[in-house]
């Protein structure tokens, strides 16, 4: 199967962001391809304040069965939450849950005016009620594997089609 | 690899009860953890949901104010349910047997004992002792160990002197008696610091201390000289039998930690001290509060290495240890 580029599916997200950004917008990316991915929306977007970052591993609803993920990176939110109209940014979009999970957290860091969901790849399969707003590209993918992201040294983002490992 | 109870059949943390022979790279992962966990103490709602609906027992046959209260704030932190025991005060007064006290709490569906005992091996007791999916951590147990304050040691030099491979470590005082240091000196050798040094008098130091891998010193002057870190020892009056020190005033005049001393190390040397301390005993109150104190940190560190150790034994599988 063909997977877009990038490239073009980031040009995509930041044309649907731009009319509905405001002076006070923020951008938060989920670890890590969704940092990758909100990195290079900000840039493209001019958004001035700091990205903020999320580790959601603190928050996921399968810790019981697959226990602490064996690298978990520091959140960082270096603004006030309270108030603040915030736009999630992550790679794949698959379940929700890492969304949801991604929801809390930021809760837990004051209460924000609005969340808004921009994700690369929406590939559908649903299982919580969340959708979101700004989508790089819908994909359907046989359930056993899974979209990742990958970037070079050189911080060229890629798609890949690799196994499912079963992550959320 | 050598037969550990802390591990269980994959290889992974089960029970926390010593830091000798634990990996150095299981070491690191605690630490590493431990620095993600730093940043839920500065949020708005300073908790994460991860050990919501686990019951954490700190069960304690020995007072404690600072460990228990760490621990007991690192498993709230993590949304735990916790139990404070001092049975001391309790069932073992009544005649008890700590196993049977140990039954009778996984009966209300425990899933973590943390546990200070004056005997060496009491957490090794009850972590061979639990059903598979117990957790237990070992908050001190006698002169054996103190695992987490020698990870919360580590995780506290790491922040300051980032490198530890390039360091020289002393550590001062009454090792004798010190569950702390055998910990920290496990732990500083697994973790490549090339040079440690124990300082303390002749009477204070255990016979295995040279096998340890260690320097010793019984001169301060000498011991400090151009060293990046200074661990000072509480003097363990309590634990002390017999006439091994003359008194506390002479203690002082040669191991106590005094701002004339401390400019024998180097210039940006770090003091510490796992608490409680004794001003005037093994150190003096203006090198304590001095700019090269980091005491409080290591408290503040303690809450997030706590919760790392705590959610890593959790989030391991339940099994057959190794």
């Amino acid at each position: 199967m063909e997977l877009p580029e990038v490239e073009t599916l980031l040009r995509e997200l930041a044309q649907q962001i731009r009319p509905r950004l405001t002076p006070d917008s923020v951008l938060v990316g989920m670890h890590t391809g969704g940092v990758w991915v909100a990195e290079k929306l900000r840039e493209q977007l001019g958004v001035k304040t700091p990205l903020g970052t999320l580790d959601i591993s603190f928050y996921r609803d399968d810790f019981g069965r697959r226990g602490l993920h064996p690298e978990v990176k520091p959140s960082r939110i270096p603004f006030e939450v309270e108030g603040r109209h915030i736009i999630l940014v992550d790679d794949v979009l698959k379940t929700g849950r890492s969304i949801r999970a991604a929801m809390n957290d930021l809760f837990d860091f004051g209460r924000p005016a609005s969340i808004q969901l921009a994700v690369l790849v929406d590939r559908g399969e649903r299982e919580l009620p969340i959708s979101a707003q700004f989508v790089g590209v819908h994909l359907n993918v046989d359930g056993h594997q899974d979209i990742c992201l990958n970037r070079t040294e050189s911080g060229q983002l890629s798609l890949s089609l690799d196994d499912a490992k079963g992550r959320l | 690899m050598r037969n550990n109870p802390q591990l269980n059949k994959n290889g992974e943390l089960q029970h926390l009860l010593t830091i000798d022979g634990l990996p150095a790279s299981t070491l690191r992962h605690i630490l590493d953890t431990a620095e993600s966990f730093l940043g839920v103490a500065e949020r708005e709602v300073k908790k994460v949901p991860l050990l919501r609906g686990k019951a954490i027992f700190n069960l304690f046959f020995e007072p404690s104010t600072r460990t228990r209260t760490t621990f007991e704030i690192a498993a709230k932190r993590l949304s735990a349910d916790v139990i404070n025991l001092n049975v001391g005060t309790s069932s073992q007064s009544k005649g008890e047997t700590l196993l049977d006290t140990v039954d009778n709490l996984a009966a209300m569906q425990a899933d973590m004992f943390v546990v200070r005992h004056s005997q060496s091996g009491a957490a090794h007791l009850i972590a061979r002792h639990v059903a598979p999916h117990i957790h237990v951590v070992n908050a001190g147990d006698g002169r054996h160990a103190h695992p987490t304050q020698a990870l919360l040691d580590m995780f506290t030099i790491r922040h300051y002197k980032k490198d530890l491979t390039r360091l020289r470590v002393a550590i001062v005082g009454d090792m004798l008696h010190s569950r702390v240091a055998r910990s920290q000196i496990h732990a500083l050798t697994t973790l490549g610091v090339p040079e440690v040094r124990v300082i303390a008098p002749k009477t204070l130091i255990p016979s295995c201390a040279e096998r340890m891998g260690v320097q010793i010193y019984h001169d301060m002057a000498k011991g400090l000289k151009d060293v990046d870190v200074i661990i000072m020892l509480r003097l363990q009056s309590e634990r002390m039998r017999g006439a091994l020190l003359p008194s506390s005033q002479e203690y002082f005049k040669y191991y106590g930690l005094t701002s004339e001393k401390l400019a024998l190390a180097r210039p940006d040397a770090i003091v510490m001290h796992p608490g409680p301390m004794n001003r005037g005993v093994e150190i003096e109150s203006s090198v304590a509060d001095g700019v090269q104190s980091v005491i409080l940190s290591q408290v503040t560190f303690g809450i997030a290495v706590r919760m790392a150790v705590m959610s890593i034994l959790m989030g391991n599988e339940a099994g057959e240890t190794a």
